[in-house]
């Protein structure tokens, strides 16, 4: 069977900090990422070739408090934990219940989503839309940082060697629709080859906020607060008719790769479709 | 490392690689092979266990994370009179045929009707959607599944 793994179990979320600071050990909550990429032949023990710090019992990172500005949720909370909970907004509730499998949302967690930071997450786009910030924790002290400077690139983080992201804080906000769509082969386990969120408030008939976010169609989700400061204050009625151009100015953006998931072509030109039916019609329903 | 769990309802203690599949511990130490290794990637929920209560792959849950847990297969749960309950049912209904994904289904129906003991047809289909059958073509262990919700009262609190 080889060398064993270093694997550490911190009985503290304190001693959590300090074995990986003194180890640099990979944190792993609900390992159903890490287990799948470092997979070997049956009977062979996954191999992530570093040590890893297991931290998806620690009860200290996997609470949900609701502050008067905030959602407060600890990273290592299990999606199935936040279907229940009545604090998580609503359009990560509708995400998460079309994440994976339930076997996968009993295991998996917000931080390892946002930590494996691919492009094709799912949950991303929606904590995009939300402007959710990451509390990163370390025997140093906190940090906060909003989510897209933290990821920047497929598989890639800030996160430093001595951290554990610790919380994603989700501004509580009031918004007329909710919407999320995911493209997938199937509906349950399937892996994203779009997915897409949407947030928009209104006030007298005009745009008061909208937020979009896509996912799997670049390195990094797309979300462009230009655009969306532009549509602001404008009269629905305009938003809707000028869709086909305002989905336009999202095309320089959108640089899809081909993966054995989809193409190029798929992925622009429904990501496109999805921003007008969303400019159109999703503004105004809940899906 | 040192693992502690309860497992079909007895206290173990393993001493091994915590990174270990707990599929392989299930399996190789402890010889029950009604956990069913498919995909080894969890996307098939033939080596589905209940962690806790919960439906889980085994086959991406490192021993070292189940510390502490409670730990159910196919082999504890046969033991119940829900499962012969179950089993009588997807018999009736033609829910098994290779029987290789079967002990998988048969703990995610426990899990579902543990949560949900009348579930509409959607709801079992989203509670059986992490296990993948290539013979019945699922309308027999869906049905199966709906026959025990409607007349049994065994998952009722």
């Amino acid at each position: 069977m080889g060398n064993m793994t270093d694997a550490y179990r911190p009985g503290s979320l304190e001693e959590a900090y300090r074995v990986r600071a003194r180890t640099g050990a990979v944190p792993l909550a609900g390992g159903t990422d890490l287990m799948v990429r470092h997979r070997r032949p049956a009977g062979l023990v996954p191999d992530p070739g570093c040590p890893v710090l297991l931290i998806g019992h620690l009860e200290s990172l996997a609470r949900v408090e609701e502050g008067p500005d905030a959602v407060r949720i600890g990273a290592c909370a299990t999606y199935t934990s936040l279907l229940k909970h009545e604090s998580v907004p609503e359009i990560l509730k509708r995400c998460i219940g079309l994440l994976a499998s339930p076997p996968i949302r009993n295991r998996g967690t917000l931080g390892g989503n946002i930590c494996n930071s691919s492009p094709a997450g799912d949950t991303l786009p929606v904590l995009y839309a939300l402007d959710c910030s990451l509390v990163l924790a370390s025997t140093r002290g906190e940090r906060v940082l909003p989510i897209d400077r933290f990821i920047t690139g497929p598989g890639k983080n800030t996160l430093a060697d001595d951290e554990i992201v610790k919380e994603i804080v989700v501004p509580k906000n009031s918004f007329s629709s909710q919407y999320y769509r995911k493209v997938g082969t199937r509906r349950a386990n399937a892996l994203s080859k779009i997915s897409f969120a949407g947030l928009f408030s209104k006030e007298s008939g005009r745009v008061r906020d909208i937020r979009i976010a896509i996912g799997a169609v670049a390195p990094t989700i797309v979300r462009s607060r230009e655009i969306e400061g532009s549509l602001k204050g404008m009269p629905i009625a305009m938003l809707k008719k000028t869709a086909g151009a305002v989905a336009a100015r999202y095309k320089p953006l959108i640089r899809p790769i081909s993966d054995q998931r989809s193409t190029e072509r798929y992925r622009e030109g429904v990501s496109l479709r999805l921003l007008e039916q969303y400019l159109t019609t999703g503004i105004e329903q809940e899906e | 490392m040192k693992i502690e769990f309860t497992l079909n309802n007895k206290p173990e203690t393993v001493d091994t690689d915590p990174m270990r599949r707990l599929l392989d511990v299930l399996r190789d130490d402890f010889g029950l092979s009604g956990v069913k290794e498919g995909c080894g990637e969890g996307e098939c929920g033939a080596c589905s266990v209940l962690v806790n209560g919960e439906i889980v792959f085994s086959c991406i849950t490192p021993v070292g994370t189940v510390e502490g847990c409670t730990i159910l297969t196919i082999e504890g749960y046969r033991k119940t009179d829900r499962y012969r309950t179950l089993e009588k049912a997807l018999e009736e209904a033609g829910g098994v045929q290779c029987g290789f994904c079967t002990p998988g289904f048969v703990l995610a129906a426990e899990a579902l009707l543990r949560r949900n003991p009348h579930p509409s047809e959607d709801e079992i289909r989203e509670g059986l959607s992490g296990n993948l059958c290539r013979c019945t073509g699922y309308s027999g262990i869906v049905e199966g599944i709906r026959a025990v919700a409607e007349r049994e009262g065994l998952w009722a609190t």
